[in-house]
């Protein structure tokens, strides 16, 4: 410890690396922490509620249309043909969320490879890329990844990468945002004179700079992509011997009006998934940009 | 660069793009596995081999892939989309018996979601700390996250059993009579709901995108100098700012209307509209390659409409950029 103390105030303050300062406006964000307690409850429920209640949830077990909390066996009802609601919950959530996670993984990565390549180079390969990029904006995502899924039979994997494939604009948009700003900045070029080739640049040097906005851009795409699998399964263009949340709405939709249960469970679980995710994407926001926080 | 200039430059980039739609989702469906000529047949109910190339000959599908594309291409430069497999209809009359309550739907919403997340958006930015902005934000955020055909058999199971004020099936009632005021007052009835359910996913984008905006402008010198001036609160807020916070909204209506026409296949399929999606949905069903291609084709179409609008309405509301630009 020094013994001279500065004139003003409590002297210079610690430096503090850019993660743990975000970190620290992170945990301040009450919808933030709410919104990424909410999704790990959703996650573990999904991942460990299958082995706790176990059971098919194809399987007819008890009268159609049971109303939730009437019987013990089946505690959130059945659904049209006498089918456990909780089971449909528990089995349907798994490939939902691992929809959404694949295809923003691949939305990211697409974006990444492409955005940053235009981005980077700039010139005709730039123009070249991004009037790509904007035919692909001008297809209309949710019908241009029902062509897609048509063309090549429903699966998990044909889903999430249909969704990937519609979804990747944006991202290309904002990698080439970020790269065309940090190229011009010194560390790049004293990366450059010290001779660094253009790949070790590009995924060395410009991405990891890049990636706050990206990380936030890839939160929200993950709940984008799950209304999008949500969306596509209810129209039943997903693989139907797949339980999702979003299937578990379509087969139940002829029957609102005389069982409300069956829609409204799988609803909530997409909603509360989504809502979670966009609480931590907006808080994740926050706490890169602290600018923009009075926003 | 002069206006009409401008806009003819704008009108080929619209006329390259589509047709790089064209070329794009016809090797797309080429690519996929499937004979189209068997789901033809099997459309018709099984076929023997000659049918079959009966088939393909009727259809062209007997010929080069380029060839294929080449008609496929001619075809569509003189308005002809082709023969639905399924519907045995014209696509082109299929399409347009469908795009008006499509559009209609679009707009409606587009209106709803714009007027509603303005106003929503200007009065929380007058107290960006205040608890109606904390109200907006989290409605803002709830209306996004709900998935938007849910969010319609909500408002369905709302309105049929519990307040039945809104007619929640089809655009018109069956048992219709009347003049021409009365059908349009039918349509829009009907139109309320759909409309109001795929304008509350926008909603949330619009509302956080004025408030941030009018927070911005309410912050520049020439808003205080209004002020200063005396004039009234309204006057300064609806006549000085909003008219500068409102060039990053027309951007985004731009941006949004790909995914207005997404949100609307959703929508339409819940509330039995009558419009492209449910064409799109049962064309998907039947491997019905011609429509599909055709209504890819027309809704790539009126995106770059909407786009072409965009730009224009963009350049009249900026004067600088109109300006500056000739």
């Amino acid at each position: 410890m020094s013994t001279i103390e500065p004139a003003i105030g409590g002297g210079v303050p610690e430096p503090v690396s850019p993660l743990r300062e975000a970190w620290t406006v992170y945990r301040r964000n009450a919808p933030a922490v709410f919104g990424t307690l909410l999704l790990f409850a959703i996650v573990a429920f999904v991942l460990y509620g299958t082995f706790i209640y176990k059971g098919d949830p194809y399987e007819i077990v008890w009268a159609p249309q049971t109303p939730p909390g009437v019987e013990a066996t089946v505690p959130l009802g059945t659904d049209n043909l006498g089918r456990d609601l909780l089971r449909g919950l528990l089995k349907g959530g798994g490939p939902t969320l691992a929809v959404g996670a694949a295809a923003a993984i691949i939305t990211l990565v697409i974006g990444i490879l492409l955005g940053g390549i235009a981005g980077y180079f700039g010139g005709w390969i730039d123009d070249l890329l991004m009037r790509i990029t904007e035919f692909f904006q001008v297809l209309p995502a949710l019908l241009f990844a029902m062509v897609v899924i048509t063309l090549f039979s429903p699966s998990t994997i044909t889903t999430s990468i249909a969704i990937g494939v519609v979804l990747w604009p944006q991202t290309a948009r904002l990698t080439r945002a970020e790269f065309l700003k940090i190229r011009e900045l010194e560390y790049v070029m004293a990366a450059r004179s010290i001779g660094a080739r253009n790949g070790r640049i590009m995924w060395k040097v410009i991405l990891p700079n890049a990636l706050p906005p990206l990380i936030v851009s890839a939160t929200l795409t993950v709940g984008v992509a799950i209304l999008f699998q949500a969306g596509l399964s209810f129209l039943g263009l997903d693989d139907p011997n797949t339980m999702s949340w979003g299937l578990m709405i379509g087969t139940n939709r002829q029957y609102i009006l005389d069982a409300w249960w069956p829609v409204t469970f799988p609803g909530v679980a997409i909603f509360l998934t989504v809502f979670a995710v966009s609480l931590v994407g907006d808080g994740l926001n926050d706490a890169f940009n602290p600018k923009l926080r009075e926003r | 660069m002069g206006l009409t200039a401008y806009i003819v430059r704008r009108l080929i980039y619209g006329i390259i793009l589509l047709a790089g739609v064209l070329v794009l989702n016809f090797f797309l469906i080429h690519a996929a596995p499937g004979d189209p000529a068997e789901t033809i047949a099997g459309a018709m109910g099984g076929a023997t081999a000659e049918m079959l190339s009966g088939i393909r000959a009727a259809y062209g599908l007997d010929k080069p892939l380029l060839t294929q594309l080449a008609i496929y291409l001619g075809h569509v430069a003189h308005g002809d989309l082709g023969m639905s497999y399924y519907f045995n209809q014209p696509v082109i009359s299929l399409i347009a018996a469908r795009v008006g309550p499509t559009i209609l739907l679009v707009f409606a919403a587009q209106l709803i979601a714009i007027t509603v997340g303005v106003v929503m958006g200007v009065l929380a930015a007058r107290k960006p700390s205040g608890p109606l902005s904390a109200v907006i934000t989290v409605l803002s955020t709830v209306g996004y996250a709900a998935p938007v055909f849910w969010t319609g058999i909500m408002l369905i199971i709302l309105f049929a059993s519990i307040i039945p004020i809104f007619p929640v099936d089809g655009m018109t009632s069956a048992r219709f009579s009347g003049g021409f005021v009365a059908h349009v007052v039918d349509v829009l009835y009907h139109l309320a709901l759909p409309a109001f359910t795929l304008a509350i996913i926008f909603l949330a984008q619009y509302s956080r995108l004025s408030r941030a905006s009018m927070i911005d402008v309410l912050g520049a010198d020439y808003v205080r100098t209004a002020r200063a001036k005396g004039l009234s609160e309204t006057k300064v807020v609806f006549r000085h700012a909003l008219r500068n916070a409102v060039l990053p909204i027309i951007t985004v209506a731009g941006i949004q209307f790909g995914n207005l026409i997404s949100g609307a296949l959703l929508v339409e399929s819940v509330f039995n509209w009558p419009g492209m999606g449910r064409l799109a949905f049962d064309s998907v069903l039947r491997r019905d390659y011609p429509t599909l291609l055709g209504i890819l084709f027309f809704a790539a179409l009126m995106v770059v409409i909407a786009n072409l609008l965009t730009d224009l309405s963009y350049r009249f509301a900026d004067p600088r950029i109109r300006t500056g630009g000739r």
